[in-house]
C-alpha cells in the first residue's frame, strides 16, 4: 500500500472511530441532538458542493431536493405507523434519496438548460415554485403545520427502536459515513474529473467529446440523490417535515455552509456544516441577533477569505510545516488573534446594544458575569469604540511584522 | 475517387452586415497534411470554428468523410472523429496535466459518464496519457495544475489533448504560436509523427513549419480561398506572393 | 370587459414597477457581469426609508430624497465592497451580494421589527383617477405608471443622448477599451451601480405603499425580478420590458379569475391530493404563474424572449 493510500485509509478509520465514540464524550441529549443535526448537515452540504465546488454550478434552490425527500420519507414512515407498509426504519432515508433523485431528474432537465448566472436564477425560481406548491396542496404537504410521524414503529431489530437520541445519532452517523465515502469516491472517477472539467472550462469539454449539458444534468441528479437522503434523515430525526425544509432559507443556509467551510476542498463543506450548525443551535440560545452575526461572518469571509476555512487551514498548515516557521509566525499570529478577538468583542457589544435599544426588549441591560452595561447610556458604545480602535491598531501592527502574510 | 476527409461547400459566415467568410469551397483529402495560411484577419480561425461547430454557419455546408455536419453539436462532431486545438490556450486550469489528458481520453476509451470505476484503476488509459505526456515533453510536469504551467507548456498540453485520443481528422490552430526555436522543432516532430495515417489541417504563421510539414497549402485572404496547391505552386503563385508571402520569399532566397 | 380593462391597467402599473427593478438589474449585470442579488433589498430599503421620511417630512420630500440616499448607499457598497471582491470572480461577487441581501434583511428586522409597517399612500393621492363602468382606478396607480415611465424615459435619454451615457454604453461591452481611451471605468461602474440602486429605491418609494412594506418583500420581489430577467433574456432591456409587462398583467389578471384549471383531475376522495388540485382556482395559483412561465420558457425557448443564444 502506498503511503498516500495508507494515509487515506487511516483518515477514514479515524473519521469512523470519531463518529462512533462521540456519544461517549457528549453526555446530554441536547449535545447529541446537535451532533445528529451536524451529521445531517454534513451530508446535505457535501451534496451541495458536488454542484458548486466540483461542477461550478451555483444553485439557490438545493433545499428542494432534500425537503421533498423528507416529505416522501415521512409519508412512508406514517404508512409504516399505520401498518400499510413494512419497511425497516433504518432504510427509510433511501426513500428520501430516491425522491430527491426523481425530482432532480424532472426539474434538473429544465434547469440545466442554461448555465452560470441564469442557472442560479432558475434554481431560485424553481425553489419558489416548489415552496408555493407546498402551500397549495395541504393533503400531501400538510400546509403550515407540516406532516408528522413516529419513528418508533415496526419491529425493533436487535432491540433498536430509535426511541433514544443516541440510537438516532448512530443511524445518522452510519448513513453519513456511507454517503461521505460515496461522494468522495465519485470525485475520483472519470465522471468526477469531467465535472471538474466542466467547472474549469465548459466550452472545452465539448471538444473532448462530451456534452457539457449532460454532464451537468448527471451531476444534478446525483446531488439530488444525496440531498434527498439528508432530507430523509432529517425527517426521521425530527419526526416532522414542514415547509421550511424546501424553502429559500434552507437553500441559502447550505450555500453559506459550503462557502464558509471552503468549496475548493472536499473537507470544506464538512467544516462549514459543523461551524454553521453550531452557530445555529448553540449561539442562538445566547442571542437573538445570531443571524446577523452569521451574515457578518459570511460577508467578512467573502471579502477577506473567499476560500473558506478549509483554505485558511490548508495554507496555514503548509506554512507552519516549514522548519522554524512556528517561532517566526507566533508573535504575529498571537497579535492577530488578539486583534480579531477585540474586534469581535466590539461588534458583539455594538450589535447587542443596538438590538436591545431598537427592540426595547425586556433584558434592557447587557450582562456578562458581574459586568452590567446599559445600552441607553454611552458606556457600551465607548467600550465598543475603544475595542475597535485597539483591534484595528493591532491588525495594522500585525501586518507590519510580516510573517503573518504568509498565512493569509 | 476516395472521399475527402473534410469538404466545405459554399461556406459563408456573416456577423450582421460584416461578411467574414465569403464563400469557401475546399476539399481536404484523406491522409494529407493541409496548411491554411493567410494574413491576419483573413478568417482562418473562424473557418476552424465553423468546421468544428463552435460557431454556426451562415450558409453552406461542411462534410466530414462525406457526412454532413449540419445541425450537429460540437461534442457530436468530436465523437465522429474530428479533434481540434485552440489558438488561445483552452485547457482545464485546475486539473493536473495528466488529468487534462485523461479527460481527452475518456470518450475514446469507452468510459462514457462512468462514475463507478476509479480513474486510478484505469491502467491502459493512464498509460496512454503518460505516453502523450512524454511525447509533448511534459512527463516531469504531469502532476502540475494546467493553470500553473508555463505558456509554452500549456500550448504543448493543448496539442497533446487534441491528438491523445487518436482522432482521424486533426485541426491545429497555430500550434507553435509563442514557442521558441527548439520548442517549435519539437512540436513539428510531434505533429509529423502523430499525423501519420491521419488527416491534418493546420493554421500556421511560422512559414518554415508550413513548408516543412504541408502536403498542400490553401491561402485565405479576406474570407476567400485565393489559391490551393503544393508548397512549390503556392510559392510561385504571384497573387499569393503579392497578398502575403512577398518579403518572406525574398528572405529565404537571400 | 371592465374587469379586463382595469386588470390591464393595474397589471401595467405592477409591470412597470417590475421593469424599474429589472432594468436596473439588467444594467448592472450587462455592464459589470454582476448579478446583484441584493437589488430587491435596495427596493426594500427605499420603501422603509420612505416610510421614515414621510412620517416626519411628508411623502413628496421622500420621493425626492430617498432614491438619492439609496443610490449613494449603493455606490458606497460598490466602492468598498464589490470592488474588492471583483478580482475573486463572478461567483464571489454574486455571493457578496447574496450576503448583503441577507444582512440588509436582518438590519431591517432589527430596526423596524418583523411585522409590516404602515407605509401608506399619502392622503392627497388616495383618491380615484377615473371610474370605468363602476370600478375605480386609483390616482396612485396612475402616478406609479407616470413615475416609472418618466424614469425610463430619463434613463433612455441619458444612455443614448449624453456623453456619460455613451461612455456607459461603451464600458458595457468593452470596459478595457473604454479605460484605455482615458475614461475612469471604475468610477463609471460605481455610478452605474449607484444608478441601478437608486432606481430600485425609487421603485420602493412608490411601490412600498401600493403593496406591502415588510421584511420579506425583498425576497418575494427579488425572485419575481429574477424570473422577469430570465424570461426576457439575460442582458436585454427590451426583453426585460416585455417580460415585466407580461408577468405584471398575467399575475394581475389571474388574481381575479375563479376558474379551476385542474378541475379535470377531480372529483376525488375528500382531502385527497387530486381533489385538492382539482379545486384550486387560478386566483390561488397566481403566485406561481411567473415561475411556471419561466419553466415553460426554458423548455420552449431557453434564451428568453430577446436574449442572446448561449452555447
Amino acid at each position: 500500500m502506498t503511503p498516500s493510500h495508507r494515509d487515506l485509509l487511516l483518515g477514514w478509520l479515524g473519521f469512523a472511530l470519531a463518529l462512533a465514540l462521540l456519544p461517549l464524550a457528549l453526555q446530554s441529549d441536547f449535545a447529541l441532538s446537535v451532533a445528529s443535526k451536524i451529521g445531517i448537515a454534513i451530508v446535505f452540504a457535501l451534496s451541495y458542493n458536488m454542484l458548486l465546488g466540483q461542477g461550478g454550478m451555483l444553485s439557490f434552490g438545493h433545499a428542494v431536493y432534500s425537503g421533498l425527500g423528507g416529505y416522501f420519507t415521512i409519508h412512508v414512515l406514517a404508512a409504516v405507523n399505520d401498518g400499510r407498509v413494512d419497511l425497516p426504519v433504518s432504510l427509510l432515508p433511501l426513500v428520501g434519496g430516491l425522491a430527491g433523485m426523481g425530482f432532480a431528474v424532472l426539474l434538473g432537465w429544465v434547469s440545466t438548460r442554461r448555465a452560470g448566472t441564469t442557472f442560479a436564477m432558475i434554481s431560485l425560481g424553481i425553489g419558489e415554485l416548489v415552496t408555493a406548491c407546498v402551500l397549495m396542496v395541504p393533503a400531501f404537504f400538510g400546509g403550515e403545520a407540516g406532516i408528522s410521524a413516529n419513528r418508533v414503529t415496526g419491529s425493533a431489530w436487535l432491540g433498536i427502536d430509535f426511541a433514544s437520541q443516541t440510537q438516532m445519532y448512530y443511524l445518522i452517523a452510519a448513513w453519513a459515513l456511507v454517503c461521505v465515502a460515496a461522494m468522495h469516491y465519485l470525485t475520483r472517477t472519470p465522471f468526477g474529473r469531467l465535472a471538474n472539467a466542466v467547472r474549469d472550462n465548459p466550452e472545452r469539454v465539448a471538444f473532448v467529446g462530451y456534452s457539457t449539458r449532460l454532464v451537468r444534468y448527471q451531476l444534478m441528479v446525483l446531488a439530488g440523490l444525496f440531498a434527498g437522503i439528508s432530507g430523509g434523515l432529517a425527517a426521521l430525526n425530527n419526526e416532522i417535515v414542514t415547509i421550511e425544509t424546501v424553502g429559500a432559507h434552507a437553500s441559502g443556509l447550505v450555500l453559506l455552509m459550503v462557502f464558509i467551510g471552503g468549496m475548493g476542498y472536499f473537507t470544506g463543506p464538512i467544516i462549514g456544516a459543523i461551524v454553521v450548525t453550531l452557530l445555529q443551535t448553540v449561539v442562538s440560545t445566547y442571542t437573538h441577533a445570531w443571524l446577523f452575526y452569521f451574515g457578518l461572518l459570511f460577508l467578512v469571509m467573502v471579502l477577506f477569505a473567499p476560500g473558506g476555512f478549509a483554505s485558511l487551514l490548508a495554507g496555514g498548515s503548509a506554512t507552519l510545516r516549514a522548519p522554524g516557521a512556528l517561532q517566526r509566525t507566533l508573535p504575529s499570529l498571537l497579535l492577530g488573534l488578539v486583534a480579531l478577538a477585540s474586534l469581535l468583542a466590539a461588534s458583539v457589544l455594538a450589535v447587542e446594544s443596538a438590538y436591545r435599544l431598537w427592540s426595547g426588549s425586556a433584558k434592557a441591560t447587557l450582562a456578562w458575569g458581574t459586568l452590567q452595561l446599559d445600552p441607553a447610556s454611552a458606556s457600551p458604545w465607548l467600550v465598543a469604540a475603544v475595542l475597535t480602535a485597539l483591534g484595528a491598531a493591532l491588525l495594522v501592527a500585525c501586518g507590519r511584522i510580516g510573517p503573518a502574510k504568509e498565512l493569509a | 475517387m476516395t472521399q475527402a476527409a473534410i469538404e466545405l461547400r459554399g461556406v459563408t459566415k456573416s456577423y450582421g452586415a460584416t461578411r467574414i467568410i465569403r464563400g469557401v469551397d475546399l476539399k481536404i483529402e484523406r491522409g494529407e497534411r493541409h496548411a491554411l495560411i493567410g494574413p491576419n484577419g483573413a478568417g482562418k480561425s473562424t473557418l476552424f470554428n465553423l468546421i468544428s461547430a463552435r460557431t454556426p454557419l451562415s450558409s453552406g455546408e461542411v462534410l466530414l468523410n462525406g457526412t454532413s455536419l449540419r445541425g450537429l453539436a460540437p461534442h457530436q462532431i468530436c465523437r465522429l472523429g474530428l479533434s481540434r486545438s485552440f489558438q488561445i490556450t483552452n485547457v482545464f486550469p485546475r486539473l493536473s496535466a495528466r488529468e487534462n489528458l485523461a479527460c481527452a481520453l475518456f470518450w475514446a476509451g469507452g468510459h462514457g459518464h462512468a462514475f463507478w470505476r476509479r480513474l486510478s484503476r484505469m491502467k491502459p488509459l493512464l498509460q496512454r496519457a503518460d505516453e502523450v505526456l512524454h511525447d509533448i515533453g511534459l512527463a516531469e510536469r504531469a502532476q502540475v495544475s494546467a493553470g500553473a504551467l508555463a505558456y509554452a507548456e500549456q500550448r504543448a498540453l493543448e496539442i497533446g489533448m487534441t491528438i491523445a485520443a487518436g482522432a482521424e481528422v486533426i485541426l491545429l490552430d497555430e500550434p507553435t504560436a509563442g514557442m521558441s526555436r527548439s520548442e517549435t522543432a519539437r512540436a513539428e516532430a510531434l505533429i509529423r509523427k502523430v499525423s501519420v495515417g491521419r488527416t491534418l489541417v493546420m493554421v500556421e504563421h511560422d512559414m518554415s513549419v508550413v513548408f516543412e510539414l504541408a502536403d498542400r497549402i490553401s491561402v485565405l485572404v479576406h474570407g476567400e480561398v485565393v489559391a490551393t496547391g503544393t508548397p512549390a505552386t503556392i510559392r510561385a503563385n504571384p497573387q499569393v506572393q503579392e497578398a502575403y508571402l512577398g518579403k518572406v520569399v525574398e528572405a529565404t532566397h537571400a | 370587459m371592465e374587469f379586463a380593462l382595469i386588470s390591464l391597467l393595474n397589471g401595467a402599473s405592477y409591470g412597470m414597477l417590475l421593469f424599474m427593478l429589472s432594468s436596473g438589474l439588467t444594467l448592472i449585470f450587462g455592464m459589470m457581469g454582476v448579478l446583484n442579488f441584493a437589488h430587491a433589498s435596495f427596493y426594500m430599503l427605499g420603501a422603509y426609508f420612505a416610510f421614515q421620511v414621510s412620517s416626519s417630512l411628508g411623502w413628496w420630500p421622500a420621493l425626492l430624497m430617498v432614491p438619492l440616499l439609496v443610490g449613494l448607499l449603493g455606490a458606497g457598497v460598490e466602492r468598498f465592497g464589490l470592488r474588492r471582491v471583483h478580482r475573486f470572480g463572478h461567483v464571489a461577487e454574486l455571493l457578496f451580494t447574496f450576503g448583503l441581501a441577507f444582512m440588509i434583511e436582518e438590519i431591517v428586522h432589527l430596526a423596524w421589527g418583523r411585522n409590516a409597517v404602515d407605509y401608506a399612500v399619502p392622503a392627497e393621492l388616495d383618491g380615484t383617477l377615473f371610474t370605468l363602468f363602476n370600478t375605480a382606478f386609483p390616482v396612485y396607480r396612475g402616478l406609479m405608471i407616470v413615475v416609472s415611465a418618466g424614469m425610463m424615459a430619463t434613463l433612455y435619454l441619458l444612455l443614448t443622448r449624453t456623453r456619460i451615457g455613451l461612455i456607459i454604453q461603451a464600458a458595457l461591452t468593452h470596459p478595457e477599451m473604454a479605460e484605455s481611451l482615458g475614461h475612469n471605468v471604475p468610477r463609471v461602474f460605481m455610478l452605474t451601480f449607484g444608478m441601478g440602486c437608486a432606481m430600485a429605491g425609487l421603485a420602493g418609494v412608490i411601490g412600498g405603499n401600493a403593496f406591502v412594506t415588510e421584511p420579506s418583500m425583498a425576497a418575494a420581489m427579488g425572485s419575481i425580478v429574477f424570473v422577469v430577467v430570465v424570461v426576457g433574456g439575460l442582458g436585454s432591456m427590451g426583453g426585460a420590458l416585455a417580460a415585466s409587462l407580461l408577468i405584471g398583467v398575467l399575475q394581475t389578471f389571474a388574481v381575479g379569475i375563479e376558474w379551476r384549471p385542474l378541475a379535470a383531475l377531480g372529483p376525488g376522495a375528500a382531502d385527497s391530493v387530486l381533489q385538492q388540485l382539482a379545486t384550486l382556482k387560478l386566483s390561488q395559483m397566481a403566485p406561481i404563474l411567473p415561475y411556471l412561465l419561466m419553466v415553460a420558457m426554458l423548455i420552449v425557448r431557453p434564451r428568453g424572449l430577446m436574449g442572446q443564444r448561449e452555447d
